[in-house]
Order: C-alpha cells, then sequence, then structure tokens
C-alpha cells in the first residue's frame, strides 16, 4: 500500500511535469463541464431559492423540504434520468445530446441547481429578516429588493456556487453515463480516474486522483482569498 | 461586472460546452465492450482508420449487455460485441444487419499462485472448474450480462454445475467491469474467468497466476454490427458501413495481427468472406 | 427648505390596536399629529413604542381601529415618510451609495442622486467618509449616514426609533443636533425614547405611553414640570424601568 502511495504521488507528479497534452485536454475538458454546468444552474438557482425564500405561497415550506432534500440527488441516478431523456430513443433523442459534452453540462446542471438554491434561499431568508424593514421603509418594491438582497448576499452566495462546483467536479456517476468516457471527447478527469482503476493501473488512477484534488483545493483558495479580500474592502 | 455581460458570458459557455469537442471531422458512435477498450486495441487501430478516412470512431465502452442495448435504442452507429447468442438475437430483433466476424481471443482462467483446487497448468476447463466447486475455492464472477459472464456461465453449464443454485459464498459476484473484478479476484485472491487482452493489460496482478488455458471451448469470437438504419433512420449508415468494411478489410485485419501486448498478439483476425 | 403645504399630515388614529395572538401590545390608542411639533413617544421598555411608530409608518397594519392620513397624498404615502432605526442598517457597499439608494428607488438620474446625497453627507459631517464602504464606519456614523440617507428624500414626516440607544454620549449629541437640522428644514419629527435627558432636549411635546396605552400627552415643559398621570410620574422619578 505504502509503495502503492509512492507510485501515485510520482505518476501525478510526473503528469504535471510532463504537461501531457492527454492530460491537458481532459482537465480542460472537466473544468468546461463543470464551470458551465455552474453557471447555467445559478442562473436558475439564485432566482429560485430568491423566490423560495421571499414569496409567500401555499406549499412553502414543502418547497424548503424538497430543495434542502434534493442537495442529496445521487449523480447516478440524475445520469441515468439524463441519459433516459437524451437517448434517442427518449423524448428529447432528437437533439443527439447523449455522448456528447452538451449532456454531461445538463446532468450536472441538475445536480448542482438544489445546492445553489437551498444555500442561496437560505441566505436571502437570512439577510431578509435583517434588512425586511428598513428596505420597506425606503420604499424598495419586492422585486427590486430581492436584487439588493443578492447584491448585498454577494459574498456568501459566491460560497454556495463554490460548493456547486466541488459537487459538480467531484462526481463520476453522472458523466460516466450521459458522457460515455469516449476518449477526447467526453472523458473528464474523473472518469478518467474510474477508466485507470478499472484497467488495474492504480498508481496512475491515483495520480489523476491527486491532480483532482488539487485542482479543487486551488480554485477554492482562490474563491476564500478573494473573499477574505473583499470582506477586508466592503464589510 | 454588469448583469448583460453576465448573461452574455453565460451563454457563451452553455454553446461552447454543448459543441461536440471536434465538431469539424465526421464520426461515428461505436458501442463496444470494456474488456475491448481496456485491452488498447482501439487505441491503436482507429487512428489507421481515422487517417484512411478522415472519420472519428466515438468509443462508448460498456458490458455486452449494456452495448446492445444502446445499440436498441439508436444510440450507436455500430456494435461490436462477442456474446454470439445475443447478437443473433439483435439481428433477428432487426435491431442490427450486416453482422460479420472480426477477430477472436481466448478466455483464460486465472487463479492465485496458491492454487487451493489444484488446477493450475491444465488444459482441461471444465475439469478444472468442477474442480473449483468441488473444493469450494474463491472464484469471482464479473455477473454483468457481459459477453465474458456469458461465456463464463456456459462454462459452467457445460461443467455439469447449476452456478445460480450451488453459490455459496465462493463464488462472488461483482456486477462490474473485467478490469474492477480482476482487482477483486487479485485482492481476495481468487479464481476469475478473463479475457487474454484484459488479462496481458492488467497492471495490478499481486498473486495472481494464469491457472489454465488452451481449451477450445474457450474461444471468443468478437463481431460487428451496424445498427439497423430502418429502425433508426439517423444512424450514419455509410460512414457505419465504412467502418465494417474496414475493419473485415485487408488493411483493417492486419491492424488487428499486428496490435500487440508484450511482443504477443491480443487478437486474431478471422473475417472470412461468405462464401456465394 | 421643504414646501410648507403637507402631503400627508395630519396622521389620525383612532383607537388603533396591534394585538399579537391575542394580546394587545397598542391597546386602543387615539391621537392626531399635525405638522410642525417635535413629537416624541416616551415609556418603559414594553410599553410598545417601537410597535406604535411601525404602525404610523405603516410597517404593520393595526388588528383593530385605524390609522390615517388626511393629506391631499394619502394614497401614497410610502413618498413622504422615512425611517430611521435604533441599529442602522446599511448595505454592503459605500456610503455615498447607501445614502443614494432611496433616491435610486425613486427613479432619480444617476447624477442628480449622487449631487443630493452628497449635499445630505455634507449636512450631516460625514462628507469625507462618501467613499468608503459603510459597513465599516463606527456606530455613530453609520446612523448619521441613516440619517443622511432619510433627510435627502426630504420626508413630511422622519420617524425615528430609539435612534441612539446604541451610542455613546457624543455620537448621541452629533444625532440630536441633525434631527433638530432635519426639523429645521421643515420634516415632522416623531420620535422613540426611553431616556428622559433626550426628551427633554428634543421634544416640543409627548406622549407618553404604558402597556400599550397612550396614557397622558402634554408639551415638553409641563409634562416634566408635573405629569398628569401616576405612571407617567413614576417613570420620570426613575422607578419604572
Amino acid at each position: 500500500m505504502n509503495t502503492d502511495f509512492f507510485a501515485a504521488c510520482a505518476a501525478a507528479f510526473r503528469l504535471i511535469v510532463e504537461a501531457d497534452a492527454g492530460l491537458i485536454a481532459i482537465v480542460g475538458l472537466s473544468l468546461i463541464v463543470s464551470v458551465a454546468a455552474v453557471l447555467i444552474a445559478t442562473a436558475i438557482a439564485l432566482p429560485l431559492g430568491a423566490v423560495v425564500a421571499l414569496a409567500r405561497f401555499r406549499g412553502r415550506h414543502g418547497a424548503i423540504v424538497l430543495l434542502n432534500a434534493l442537495m442529496g440527488l445521487p449523480p447516478v441516478v440524475v445520469g441515468l434520468a439524463v441519459y433516459l431523456l437524451l437517448s434517442r430513443a427518449g423524448p428529447l433523442g432528437e437533439f443527439g445530446l447523449l455522448f456528447t459534452p452538451g449532456a454531461m453540462v445538463i446532468a450536472q446542471a441538475i445536480l448542482v441547481v438544489p445546492i445553489v438554491a437551498a444555500l442561496a434561499r437560505q441566505t436571502i431568508a437570512d439577510a431578509w429578516r435583517e434588512y425586511e424593514e428598513q428596505l420597506r421603509s425606503l420604499g424598495a418594491p419586492p422585486r427590486l429588493a430581492v436584487w439588493t438582497l443578492l447584491w448585498d448576499t454577494r459574498f456568501s452566495l459566491v460560497t454556495a456556487v463554490l460548493a456547486g462546483f466541488g459537487r459538480a467536479a467531484a462526481e463520476v456517476g453522472a458523466v460516466m453515463i450521459v458522457g460515455g468516457n469516449i476518449d477526447g471527447v467526453t472523458r473528464v478527469m474523473t472518469t478518467a480516474i474510474a477508466l485507470e482503476t478499472s484497467k488495474g493501473d492504480l498508481p496512475l488512477a491515483l495520480g489523476l486522483g491527486l491532480v483532482l484534488v488539487v485542482l479543487v483545493l486551488a480554485v477554492n483558495a482562490a474563491a476564500y482569498s478573494l473573499r477574505e479580500a473583499a470582506h477586508r474592502r466592503f464589510g | 461586472m454588469s448583469r448583460a455581460g453576465i448573461g452574455l458570458a453565460l451563454s457563451l459557455l452553455a454553446t461552447l460546452a454543448a459543441m461536440p469537442v471536434r465538431a469539424q471531422a465526421p464520426f461515428i458512435v461505436l458501442a463496444s465492450t470494456t474488456s475491448t477498450q481496456d485491452s488498447g486495441l482501439f487505441e491503436y487501430i482507429l487512428p489507421l482508420f481515422k487517417a484512411r478516412t478522415g472519420v472519428e470512431v466515438r468509443v462508448v465502452a460498456l458490458g455486452t449487455g449494456q452495448a446492445l442495448d444502446v445499440g436498441r435504442r439508436g444510440d450507436a452507429d455500430v456494435v461490436f460485441v462477442h456474446d454470439a447468442a445475443a447478437e443473433l438475437a439483435f439481428v433477428a430483433q432487426g435491431f442490427g444487419i450486416e453482422r460479420r466476424q472480426v477477430m477472436y481471443n481466448d478466455f483464460i482462467l486465472v487463479g492465485p499462485a496458491a492454487d487451493p483446487a489444484r488446477v493450475r497448468g491444465s488444459k482441461d476447463i471444465t475439469a478444472a472448474l468442477k474442480a473449483i466447486a468441488a473444493n469450494v475455492a474463491p472464484f469471482a464472477s464479473r455477473g454483468d450480462r457481459s459477453g465474458t459472464h456469458a461465456a463464463e456461465r456456459r462454462l459452467w453449464q457445460r461443467a455439469g454445475i447449476e452456478i445460480d443454485r450451488t453459490k455459496g459464498t465462493w463464488y462472488r459476484e461483482t456486477g462490474q467491469g473485467m478490469g474492477p473484478t480482476l482487482n477483486i479476484a487479485a485482492a481476495m485472491p481468487a479464481y476469475a474467468l478473463t479475457d487474454r487482452g484484459t488479462w496481458l493489460g492488467f497492471k495490478n496482478r499481486q498473486e495472481l497466476v494464469v491457472a489454465v488455458e488452451g481449451d477450445q471451448t474457450l474461444y471468443n469470437q468478437y463481431s460487428v454490427m451496424l445498427v439497423n438504419p430502418e429502425r433508426h433512420p439517423h444512424v450514419k449508415q455509410a460512414l457505419g458501413q465504412a467502418f465494417i468494411a474496414w475493419i473485415t478489410g485487408p488493411d483493417g485485419q492486419r491492424a488487428i495481427a499486428d496490435y500487440k501486448v508484450g511482443g504477443q498478439p491480443l487478437f486474431f483476425p478471422n473475417y472470412a468472406k461468405p462464401a456465394g | 427648505m421643504r414646501d410648507r403645504t403637507p402631503a400627508l399630515l395630519p396622521l389620525v388614529l383612532d383607537s388603533a390596536t396591534v394585538a399579537v395572538a391575542g394580546v394587545p401590545i397598542l391597546d386602543r390608542v387615539s391621537f392626531t399629529l399635525e405638522a410642525g411639533s417635535r413629537s416624541v413617544v416616551l415609556g418603559a421598555n414594553g410599553a410598545g413604542k417601537s410597535v406604535l411608530l411601525r404602525l404610523c409608518h405603516g410597517l404593520l397594519a393595526p388588528t383593530a381601529g385605524t390609522m390615517r392620513w388626511l393629506g391631499p397624498h394619502a394614497g401614497d404615502p410610502g413618498r413622504f415618510q422615512a425611517m430611521v432605526f435604533q441599529r442602522p442598517i446599511m448595505l454592503r457597499r459605500s456610503v455615498i451609495a447607501n445614502v443614494a439608494y432611496g433616491l435610486k428607488l425613486a427613479g432619480i438620474a444617476k447624477a442628480e442622486r449622487l449631487a443630493r446625497a452628497h449635499a445630505a453627507l455634507a449636512r450631516v459631517g460625514l462628507a469625507h467618509l462618501a467613499g468608503r464602504p459603510a459597513r465599516l464606519l463606527s456606530g455613530g456614523e453609520q446612523q448619521l449616514a441613516a440619517l443622511a440617507r432619510a433627510w435627502v428624500l426630504e420626508p413630511e414626516v422622519l420617524f425615528l426609533d430609539e435612534p441612539t440607544a446604541s451610542l455613546d454620549p457624543a455620537a448621541t449629541r452629533a444625532v440630536e443636533a441633525i434631527v433638530g437640522a432635519i426639523h429645521t428644514s421643515g420634516t415632522k419629527i416623531v420620535m422613540t425614547t426611553h431616556n428622559l435627558g433626550q426628551a427633554r432636549r428634543v421634544a416640543d411635546e409627548i406622549l407618553f405611553l404604558d402597556r400599550g396605552r397612550l396614557i397622558e400627552r402634554a408639551g415638553v415643559d409641563r409634562f416634566f414640570a408635573g405629569p398628569a398621570t401616576t405612571e407617567a410620574r413614576a417613570f420620570i422619578e426613575g422607578e419604572l424601568p
């Protein structure tokens, strides 16, 4: 086991230093897919979280419970559902999206929406409790109040978006099923790791895993320092 | 950043990601098996096909059962698997046409170097399986509707063992591909039936060694089929047929024969033009 | 200087009650507020001062009775009022952006609202902090900024809910001075406090609340010289909390 781990570190080091073209392509695709998924999901989830936080409608509490529960949606289940939707034999088959990066973006966006929405809802609801009277006093109509809240809570919302990104970058179940792990087309870091593991090349798989972890750590570290700097500037 | 700017960036990224990575080159989707992919064969022969025709072959590697299912749904253009019974059913049900035999390799039985069932070195798989069952020696099976799994079950049947009934704790179904199953067999350690190609490329052997090989019944035939365009009109018929013609033609067959791991060929091309 | 013709005032409360789970926080309060004077609502903690202010400002609705503006613009009450709370809620942006926020909501063009906001900040003595992130200001400075934010709207009525309760004496004096200036510029002041000294300094008239009921109303000098009710007397002498 120890030799496996050192072999893995050596493999990871070699991968990064040699900047293997294949690895770069895989890392690039992983980032594009996950970032695109998170952006699309955020565009849907922020308004959704705001509505559930602020609007008064019947079934609101049910909606909150549902959003929180969907955070734990198993990626492989989402993958299977999207696969059945996008398959030629399925309702959206005519778009030919199965086994393309587009399908992976869709599947990951579905996974990320509940996370960003549930966290945004909590953030916005808390902020509304603090701001409500003052905003109403100043004459902010509900729709404008929402934008003001979203802007004021922007740093907490960024954290929520990052949580969504972490989920997308780390999952393998959904992208494996809807992407097919096609070499050069839909192979991302997580599916590459799964493949190398299944081939028994554990050091390489671990090496890729280390690269992935370092990547996600780097993204989070960058966002954290950004947030701290902004905090110091804006309070 | 203005709201409009964010919106623009968003739609741009979405469009970018929705485009297939190499949108320019013509391509077909080939549904095949994990064992074939893990052997490294595709990485060797497909670039040759692309150089010849400019057509990219996108391989989705699954178990045989799932590969045929993908073909049934029309999500692939060509299917390339190794389970004759399932293939014939596929064609009979109208999902596939132009089935042609392409190549074969063999299955081997691998097992612990300690060899608890004392079968190592035998050329008789039927006797070996009987011995394993008799000694209740640990056995790892794929259990995933794959060609390998189907072949394994036929061998148990030939040995007169009703594996569904007699499986106790010694017969383990992993439900996974060849690689993961070998990982598990290596860890237990246990006997396992594997195709030679995967074995030659498998790096995590630990105590596993080849136990039984060379039996005629371990012969593993691979065939290619075009997904029926009458069932699925969007299937890329011309490109798919070009691939089938190439892989059964002299260039493709030679490429298969030339593919070696550790100096040994993994697969043996055997396309024979049907007489008449 | 504001236009002298009132748009909203007078404000009339008629037996207004605010009850929570059947318990009256405000109990059949009736009064009329006219323009001009600085009205201070005095009372112990829990007397209902904050609820009364929120009722008048329109943040709460009465569970019984009525609250009405009698002026010609009574249909658009929000436009002519502003409120400053005990804790200033500053948005996560610069001081000048905070002060201009209400104007932005009213649809005033950017150049004009920034000009007006700068003028308001200058009047409260915070011109040098215009570009600073508002949340980084001290409590006293934030409250002055909140006052500027309200003042820039040129409200007819300014409600203040214990605006100096969390501030030190120096900041308290600064706030009281600005409140005075706002009044001089033509705004009706309605303020709550439980601080007797402040009431004496700021008020023209006192409305004394006890357990949700308005039990005494008088000019400030007369009230402190000799309150008519026992509760008011006890409050001034420090027996009530």
